[in-house]
């Protein structure tokens, strides 16, 4: 079972996400730089966080073209298990893997802070260990993280349910208050808030269970259990 | 922008003929005060550097720490004062730039940042408001993009800084001892220019920065660029990782001219350069502007023709510019060159050393009656006072502020802020507590007591954390030195600072001098900030609830010391009266009790007691913990004082410790021993603060409407206006 890290110019929370994986959940992680292409034998693949070419024209709009995306959209085909995480969901959406798109916060702001998220979808290979309705404790750290859908596309949202988060109160503005989305089959999985930077006891000063949970449901889903 | 008249002169003997156009320039830049200290060099050898924890290493632009098991912590503090009174955003952006270029040339990671800003009377001053809301969001955008968290800080409004800003920003970082880059330097080796592109911004920015600010000079101001510098951290560390890079220094002030005459000076080498081999982003500008432009985002690295390949690979891999700018001589000579035509050959040690000057100092005239106090006007509701100081701009929380600054990022900060200080996790299973404090207001009263107590309130605030103080930073900020009136000042909060610091052996790491920080009607008031780091080699004290019942106690006395107090000038409007002075004794005793307790556990939670007094920080304690307390102001310890006296006196070495009813006992017996002087002053509980004398309310407030207007009314400010 391996896990790879996606690292482009610019990502920011490509270590922390390695740190989590592999120190504290003892999964097999490497980083990939955008311009290599992904092994065949990986089976899971993240997109951390960060500000991908400096947020130039929108994030993760320059991102989404960079070579790498090519293998990332063939192994979200074949049902691998993907994760975008803050820009990394930015990314994902970009390149048209996740429905809608993320704008500018209300506040029109940078915000950092925590909030808390509910699960609306257990059933993805991130969230199958967590139970509907549980509330994370988790830090957001976005300036375009009002994540946007028209009407038509929600209704879709809900009808196949792809919602797998919201915000337990309004943050941003996002539509529906929507934090996190899947794809049609539920293994390409987006979100803005950070849960690497909630899974461990010492910098979360509310409840690190939950924030682990997404990431033993991964180790559950590719096979591996401690 | 150009020298004095005897500069010229002392230039012109020391090389023996006239200087060049370009030797004009280079020296210029590099002799300007912001490059060469050349006011307060002399003095700042007061300060002590040394001490167990130091690695002192030549050319390091970062102080350093040893904190064990074979790692390293670095420090270092800067300002971007001018650029940010004329473009806030930019100024404030490449303030940050530049600090974490000074953390990565010794080969740590940024790990880090600090931010203290100054701005005018945001209530009344729009322009005020602007240079605020901008630099915030300037320090954010950079910071932000860096990945590099922004964890404390402090902001400060005063109208001394009124059509001006003062932007400090300190850094830390973190490395293996064994990877610093021990800067060295031989004969044939290579000298590289790595990062962004030279350009015409920022040119004449350190004489910019060296002068009263007349006129808004926008194009001295550099423009920011984070996603390069990402680009250029990495770089520097995978190239420190495969041991490429012998000799590395940013470029900041002074641009190229100042990082190669000085890394030729401090490694006693040679250097020779040609201007027409630095990538620039126009292609017509002269030696003269290549050399003292001040473009963002470059680091100079020496190393040698066999490492230049792997060097190449890793600029390549992230589409970074890197060009061979020249090579190292053994004539410690700068020898600039435009294709084969010189245009400046200068000794290195004539360029790198201005002449220091022994500037003279005058008591200022205002201190003579600054002391005495004025008969105040009662205050009538003590409560409704309360609630609009609980709002006003210097008290108010400044979580609209920190709120935009990516402080999570990096997975290190366990105590975030908004607390007394913020905690770091490090590598070896210890943690690093900071904590930036500054107070022009104590400073303008009295500069030597001003400074020493800023010093102690950055000790108390990571003393709070259970932290021990290892290191200081120091950023002295006035306005001319020319006045002797203003050295004087200069001088005064630097003897203080040094006695502090001999006292407690706490060496001065890092600083920095920002001098002629002058507004359109006048000085700024002594503004000297303090960076503390302090080490916790086991546990931080831990974030736990405050509950119903839990006791409330004051450590240290609260004296008859309100000059320049919140309370004074915010309520009364009156700027005078004796400000709060430091006992040495007394404030190492009550450091190391509050250390014993957080060591011992016997504490909830710790905190300082500093602007707006006793009654601003017991308030912060129900605020953050959103529970009540009755506090009783018989209780405080210290001579009999009148009840606004006790409230709002600004007195140091005062803790306030929330502990558990039962641990009474354990704490007293510490206390005792150490004769400290201390008083339970109340307990938690309830939904009111509430204060009160002789059984009598004063300030009887509900915490979620002081909660409320605490926490929002610095963004209904900025914000709605």
């Amino acid at each position: 079972m391996k896990v790879g890290v996606v690292v482009f110019p610019g990502s920011n929370c490509d270590r922390d996400m390695y740190h989590v994986l592999t120190d504290v959940f003892k999964f097999n992680a490497e980083y990939f730089w955008h311009e290599k292409g992904l092994p065949k034998n990986i089976d899971a693949v993240i997109l951390p966080g960060g500000f991908s070419y400096g947020d130039r024209l929108r994030s993760g709009a320059i991102a989404a073209h960079s070579p790498i995306i090519a293998d990332v959209r063939k192994m979200a085909e074949k049902g691998i298990p993907i994760l975008g995480v803050c820009n990394g969901f930015q990314i994902l959406v970009e390149a048209g893997l996740l429905p809608g798109a993320l704008l500018k916060n209300t506040s029109l702001n940078f915000m950092c802070g925590w909030t808390n998220l509910i699960v609306e979808n257990n059933k993805t290979p991130f969230t199958n260990k967590l139970k509907l309705n549980q509330k994370i404790p988790i830090p957001i750290a976005n300036g375009e993280g009002r994540y946007y859908v028209d009407n038509e596309t929600l209704k879709k949202l809900k009808k196949n349910n792809q919602i797998v988060f919201r915000y337990s109160e309004i943050v941003n503005g996002s539509t529906d208050r929507i934090a996190g989305v899947c794809n049609e089959s539920g293994n390409v999985v987006g979100m803005m808030p950070h849960p690497e930077r909630a899974a461990e006891s010492a910098i979360n000063p509310i409840d690190n269970k939950p924030s682990s949970l997404i990431f033993e449901s991964l180790l559950d889903t590719i096979g591996v259990t401690n | 922008m150009s020298l004095e008249p005897q500069e010229l002169d002392d230039l012109t003997s020391k090389i023996g003929r006239k200087p060049t156009s370009t030797e004009l320039q280079i020296v210029a830049a590099e002799w300007s005060e912001h490059c060469s200290y050349k006011s307060s060099k002399k003095h700042l050898k007061m300060l002590p550097m040394k001490g167990r924890l130091v690695i002192s290493e030549k050319g390091y632009d970062s102080g350093v720490l040893d904190v064990g098991d074979g790692y390293v912590i670095t420090a270092h503090i800067e300002s971007h004062n001018h650029p940010s009174a004329v473009e806030p955003y930019g100024g404030a952006a490449t303030g940050v730039g530049g600090v974490i270029r000074d953390i990565l040339s010794a080969g740590t990671r940024p790990i880090a940042i600090f931010d203290g800003l100054r701005f005018g009377d945001i209530e009344k001053d729009l322009q005020a408001r602007w240079l605020f809301k901008n630099a915030v969001t300037g320090i954010a955008d950079y910071g932000n993009c860096l990945g590099i968290p922004t964890i404390g800080g402090e902001v400060e409004f005063d109208e001394c800084y009124s059509n001006y800003a003062l932007v400090d920003v300190a850094a830390i970082g973190f490395g293996k001892k064994k990877n610093l880059i021990k800067n060295h330097a031989k004969k044939g080796n290579i000298v590289v220019l790595l990062g962004g592109s030279t350009g015409r911004d920022g040119i004449g920015g350190s004489q910019f920065a060296s002068d009263s600010l007349e006129s808004e000079n926008r194009s001295a101001v550099q423009i920011p660029d984070p996603f390069i510098e990402k680009l250029i951290i990495e770089a520097i560390l995978e190239a420190r990782d495969q041991h490429l890079i012998n000799a590395m220094k940013d470029l900041g002030g002074g641009g190229l001219s100042c990082a190669v005459s000085e890394t030729a000076d401090a490694l006693s080498i040679g250097i020779e350069m040609d201007v027409d081999k630095v990538h620039t982003r126009e292609s017509d500008m002269s030696p003269e502007e290549i050399m003292v432009s001040e473009s963002q985002e470059r680091m100079l690295i020496v190393t040698t023709d066999e490492k230049l390949k792997k060097l190449q690979i890793i600029c390549k891999k992230f589409r970074i510019a890197c060009s061979v700018i020249g090579h190292v001589t053994t004539n410690n000579m700068m020898h600039v060159k435009k294709g084969k035509k010189t245009c400046a050959n200068l000794p290195t040690d004539v360029v790198a050393n201005a002449k220091l000057l022994d500037r003279p100092s005058k008591k200022p005239a205002y201190l003579e009656t600054i002391e005495q106090e004025k008969k105040l006007k009662p205050v009538s509701d003590y409560s409704k006072m309360m609630l609009k100081f609980l709002a006003s701009p210097n008290i108010a929380s400044k979580i609209w502020v920190y709120g935009q600054y990516d402080h999570e990022v990096g997975i290190r900060t366990v105590v975030k802020p908004g607390k007394d200080a913020s905690v770091l996790r490090l590598d070896n299973g210890k943690f690093l507590s900071a904590k930036i404090d500054g107070n022009p207001k104590h400073c303008y009263i009295n500069p030597r007591e001003g400074a020493i107590g800023c010093f102690e309130e950055a000790c108390r605030n990571v003393v709070c954390t259970g932290a021990k103080p290892i290191g200081m930073l120091d950023h002295l900020q006035f306005g001319n030195p020319e006045n002797p009136e203003i050295f004087w000042t200069f001088l005064e909060s630097l003897k203080g600072l040094t006695d502090f610091a001999k006292y407690f052996e706490i060496p001065c790491v890092g600083g920095k001098v920002s001098l002629y920080n002058e507004t359109p009607s006048g000085p700024i008031k002594p503004t000297p900030l303090i960076g503390i780091l302090g080490l916790i080699e086991k546990t931080p004290i831990s974030s736990q609830i405050i509950s119903p019942g839990d006791s409330l106690m004051i450590i240290g006395d609260t004296k008859d010391e309100m000059g320049g107090s919140e309370y004074f000038e915010y309520i009364h409007k009156f700027i005078g009266g004796k400000c709060p002075v430091v006992n040495f004794k007394e404030s190492k005793s009550n450091m190391n009790i509050v250390l014993e307790l957080v060591k011992n556990e016997l504490l909830k939670a710790a905190h300082d007691c500093s602007k707006g007094g006793l009654a601003v920080a017991i308030s912060e304690l129900c605020m953050t913990h959103k529970i009540g307390c009755k506090v009783s102001l018989d209780k405080v310890p210290g001579p009999k004082l009148d009840v606004d006296r006790v409230l709002f006196s600004e007195s140091h070495s005062r803790y306030l410790l929330v502990f558990e009813k039962k641990n009474l006992k354990k704490l007293e017996d510490i206390l005792k021993k150490d004769k400290i002087s201390y008083s339970v002053l109340g307990k938690f509980g309830g939904e009111n603060i509430l204060f009160s004398k002789s059984s009598k309310p004063i300030i009887d407030l509900r915490v979620d409407k002081a909660q409320k207007t605490w926490f929002n009314s610095l963004r209904e400010l900025v914000v709605h206006g």
